[in-house]
């Protein structure tokens, strides 16, 4: 907390989304990192922080009788409106807000100037905590067929992809590095998963730069090598995400799919799952739904289903469950790619390792899963979380479907995740605030010329410290389930009011079970302590 | 309290036949007055009590349609039973589930609505309630967009939207909330009816004492409830419940008017799931008992059919079943914790969602769900115990100590 105020202004009043006049007048305080807004005129003193990070929008309403209404919109869905007593602090907030929410340089970034009170050594440690070797091994990994290569140690394959991937035995430099000429930015097919249960892959890449007829060999080893590390079956799927229409139209430029024809025993399968700006556009709608003052059920419904969010985390589900399926019961393995492997991409091989392995639904897991398909693979967090002043055509809510996906597997299967929906909500918090170094930049090789491990702090040791308060009470353990295999029919899909009206605290059950049985839990410790103590 | 009075005047169904034999109605108004205000309602549904809110001792009454026709008849004895139940200077609510243009073109057919000029101190609200057959069409719909195999998500909210079953929903909810509202929060009696006062005037007045009275909200006290404001206030079982949804017949009195009060308790009890005694299974159970039962409870359309057909003699009460402690055990709801509070739902879409549990039955696998269920009562039994053994062992230690103290004492 930043002692010091940049601006505090008197009479500002925060309406609730039914604009009640009546509401009472408070404090605005802006400093470097936040906008508090105090309400003292209640009993209980009451503070709305919001993280200028998060600030996604600010605008000047039309004068009203009440004053000079500002209205924020944030990257997490909060939505705040003030009415602000005089003109000259209305402007004077508006443009220190513009200014203090939209960063140029990374290095005003707030994990730069995050300072909480730790030794060096801990902080060191909290980047340590997750290390994906570990979760290599633990898939078996290396192996007979499979093994962690450095050879892109210097970035020389691939500048978007780790310093350490895993690629099978079998394929030699030569077929590496001539596959990485032959796909788009150098991302070569890798390992995502490793099945042990019967040796099939899930792994992902990019587009081929094929366009109508390119062929390359050392692409076409490739692929065979990742075929043959599974003798368990005789052909791999290759998986397109995009539509059929948009990936052919990729051809025209140079790029495209695999041909079967040039591709020994591979089966090519098109999941038509839209693009980053389709995404974008259906977010904005749903939120707009969301927004309307006092909907009938026929606006909503009829709002979700024009916003097509529901639809594309089907698509997104849909395709996850496709991977985990061929996986575990066709026994192939499976390369997908999308346009540049970063995206959909990401989404889809997160999700299918979910369905098939409980660890990745503990703690620990989920944070290896995120820091390995997300972080490591290059998902470009800053461009697509609008963390700098940029290109607001690169804005889109990728990980927020992948978060949302995960939401929809804890409703159908709510003993078998280790955490809840509240670790959901912190971590996709965590993604837009800027407070952590882990999400900051697009890759690692930027991550470590902005000199992240050296200069700020990991985001997973804090979470793992308030296990209590955002775990699942209702976990049954590591092996109560092995798979999950969701039913996917539209009315399995809810509408997920804890983020999209996440603020609107009149909307949600007035009484919450997740508190009443942490409690329990919590209390059951405390008890038993007594117990013994009183016993002795 | 000594403001009401149980009257008999009904005993053998001749003043309103669709009345039970017991009603309760002001002190002050007799018998006799009673049969000439049975003539002023149709199907003789006089205004009788349906709820007493202690709280502020205000009234909520429920009817029929007053019987004003095109020449605008009146009847001072339904004047002055209405205005019996109204403290001295305050006025009531009449909220009318017909909208305004159906309230009035009721009066060519011989119907109407309470006039301003001869109730005076009544303000009338219209609450539009949707008719039942409509509901009828709605539940079709539903049911058949939930059997819909075809994975297209675009079709599948369209096709809830067109059935209007959650708007439905959302409509006796806020229904409900007003009636809630005029009592507990304007401190006004209220008067509720529809048309016929047997579908949505019921669904109204037992909704709005789920919101008001805790003790609805307990097993014992739901199931008086729905004996109460359903059985005996002569909701008409035999022709809402007959088919349901899947009948090749277009049923012309069919409606499942009752099973959109149950799911409405749902949704509430959603919103506040620890403030009701029973789970969702109870809900369900009365569902499938209203349309199929081996007991006789929901037999008949009403008290008078029951007396001739002689169910009490010839078939169980579902009752006896479900207070059996061994039922009784599935149907608790392991996180209640009595409270005294009104409780007001929100009615924001957001807020309402569909029935899985009614609706999604047998389309999709319950048994994680049941896991979770078995889990959430298993933390609190067992929490339960340890409190007990606490407390156990606290007494223990407690007489431990004073024996020491005794055996100190020379």
């Amino acid at each position: 907390f930043h002692a010091v105020f940049l601006l505090q202004v008197e009479n500002v009043k925060l309406l609730d989304r039914y604009a009640n006049r009546k509401a009472a007048s408070g404090t605005l305080y802006l400093t470097a990192t936040h906008l508090i807004y105090v309400d003292a005129s209640a009993e209980v003193r009451k503070e709305t922080w919001i993280l200028h990070h998060h600030i996604s929008s600010v605008e000047k309403l039309p004068l009203t009788t009440a004053g000079y209404p500002l209205l924020i919109h944030c990257k997490n869905f909060h939505v705040a409106h003030f009415v602000i007593g005089q003109e000259r602090d209305c402007h004077d907030v508006f443009t220190s807000l513009l200014k203090l929410s939209q960063p140029v340089k990374p290095e005003e970034l707030y994990a730069f100037s995050y300072n909480p009170k730790m030794s060096k050594e801990n902080r060191e440690m909290g980047w340590k905590l997750i290390d994906l070797r570990l979760d290599y091994q633990r898939m078996g990994i290396p192996n007979d067929s499979w093994e962690v290569t450095d050879i892109n140690k210097d970035y020389e394959v691939c500048s978007t992809y780790p310093p350490e991937i895993v690629v099978p035995r079998a394929a030699t430099r030569a077929v590496v590095m001539g596959s990485s000429r032959f796909r788009s930015r150098g991302r070569i097919p890798v390992l995502s998963y490793f099945y042990k249960e019967n040796n099939a892959a899930l792994c992902r890449c990019s587009q081929p730069l094929a366009g109508f007829s390119a062929r390359c060999l050392e692409d076409e080893q490739m692929l065979q090598a990742i075929r043959e590390a599974n003798p368990g079956c005789p052909f791999m799927y290759v998986v397109d995400t995009r539509p059929k229409l948009n990936a052919m139209a990729n051809r025209a430029a140079g790029k495209g799919y695999e041909n079967e024809d040039n591709y020994e025993n591979i089966r090519f399968k098109f999941i038509g799952i839209e693009n980053i700006h389709v995404m974008r556009s259906s977010l904005q709608k749903l939120l707009e739904v969301c927004e309307m003052k006092s909907p009938s059920m026929s606006d909503f419904l009829t709002g979700l289903e024009n916003s097509g969010w529901l639809r594309h985390i089907k698509a997104v589900m849909d395709a996850g469950v496709f991977l985990a399926k061929a996986v575990r019961e066709e026994r192939a393995s499976v390369l997908v790619h999308c346009s540049d492997g970063w995206d959909r991409t990401a989404q889809v091989c997160s999700l299918a390792s979910l369905l098939l392995d409980p660890f990745y639904r503990t703690f620990k897991g989920f944070m290896v899963l995120i820091e390995k398909e997300w972080i490591a693979m290059g998902h470009k967090f800053s461009h697509r979380c609008g963390h700098l002043d940029g290109d607001p055509k690169e804005v889109s809510p990728v990980f927020t479907q992948f978060v949302e996906c995960v939401w929809q597997l804890m409703q159908q299967f709510p003993c078998s995740f280790e955490f809840s929906e509240r670790f959901l909500l912190e971590i996709h918090d965590h993604v837009y605030s800027c407070q952590f170094g882990n999400f900051l930049g697009t890759c690692h090789k930027e991550r470590e010329e902005l000199r992240i491990f050296e200069k700020t702090h990991s985001l997973w040791p804090f979470l793992l410290q308030r296990k209590q308060e955002l775990r699942n009470p209702l976990y049954r353990g590591f092996t109560a389930y092995k798979e999950l295999q969701p039913n996917t029919l539209p009315f399995s899909f809810q509408f997920w009011c804890g983020m999209y009206n996440r603020f609107d605290k009149g909307m949600h059950p007035k009484q919450c079970v997740l508190d009443q049985l942490l409690s329990c839990t919590s209390q059951k410790v405390t008890l038993e302590d007594n117990a013994a103590q009183l016993e002795n | 309290t000594n403001e009401w009075r149980l009257s008999c005047v009904n005993k053998d169904f001749s003043v309103c036949p669709s009345y039970p034999p017991v009603v309760i109605v002001p002190k002050s108004i007799d018998d006799e007055a009673l049969r000439k205000v049975a003539l002023f309602r149709q199907g003789g549904r006089f205004p009788v009590l349906s709820y007493y809110h202690k709280k502020n001792g205000m009234a909520m009454l429920r009817s029929s349609q007053p019987l004003t026709g095109t020449n605008g008849r009146r009847c001072k004895e339904d004047e002055k039973l209405v205005n019996a139940t109204l403290r001295s200077g305050r006025r009531g609510f009449v909220i009318d589930t017909r909208p305004l243009a159906v309230a009035q073109q009721a009066r060519a057919k011989g119907g109407g609505f309470e006039q301003e000029v001869h109730y005076p101190q009544w303000r009338r609200i219209h609450k539009y309630i949707e008719r039942f057959n409509i509901l009828q069409e709605s539940f079709i719909k539903l049911v058949e967009a939930c059997n819909d195999q075809s994975h297209n998500m675009d079709r599948w909210l369209s096709k809830l939207e067109a059935s209007n079953w959650l708007t439905h929903i959302k409509e006796l909810l806020t229904a409900a909330c007003l009636a809630a509202q005029c009592i507990d929060r304007e401190g006004a009696s209220v008067l509720v009816h529809g048309s016929e006062g047997t579908d949505s005037t019921l669904q109204v007045t037992s909704l709005a004492q789920i919101i008001l009275d805790p003790r609805c909200r307990t097993i014992r006290g739901f199931q008086a409830l729905v004996v109460r404001e359903w059985l005996q206030a002569g909701h008409p079982f035999q022709q809402r419940c007959a088919q349901s949804a899947y009948s090749n017949s277009k049923q012309k009195w069919e409606a499942p008017v009752f099973l959109l009060f149950l799911e409405c308790v749902w949704q509430i009890h959603r919103q506040f799931p620890c403030s009701f005694e029973f789970n969702e299974q109870f809900l369900i159970m009365l569902f499938e008992h209203a349309y199929a039962s081996q007991f006789g409870t929901f037999l008949g359309n009403n008290e008078n059919e029951r007396a001739k057909l002689k169910l009490p003699q010839k078939t169980m009460s579902l009752w006896s079943w479900v207070n059996r402690p061994e039922e009784l055990a599935r149907f608790q709801n392991p996180l209640y914790e009595a409270n005294s509070l009104v409780i007001w739902p929100s009615v924001a879409p957001q807020s309402l969602q569909l029935w899985e549990g009614v609706f999604l039955r047998w389309n999709r696998p319950s048994k994680f769900l049941e896991e979770a269920e078995e889990e959430r009562i298993n933390i609190i039994k067992y929490n339960k115990e340890l409190q007990a053994k606490v407390n156990a062992l606290r007494r223990q230690l407690a007489e431990m100590e004073t024996d020491e103290v005794e055996q100190e004492e020379p």
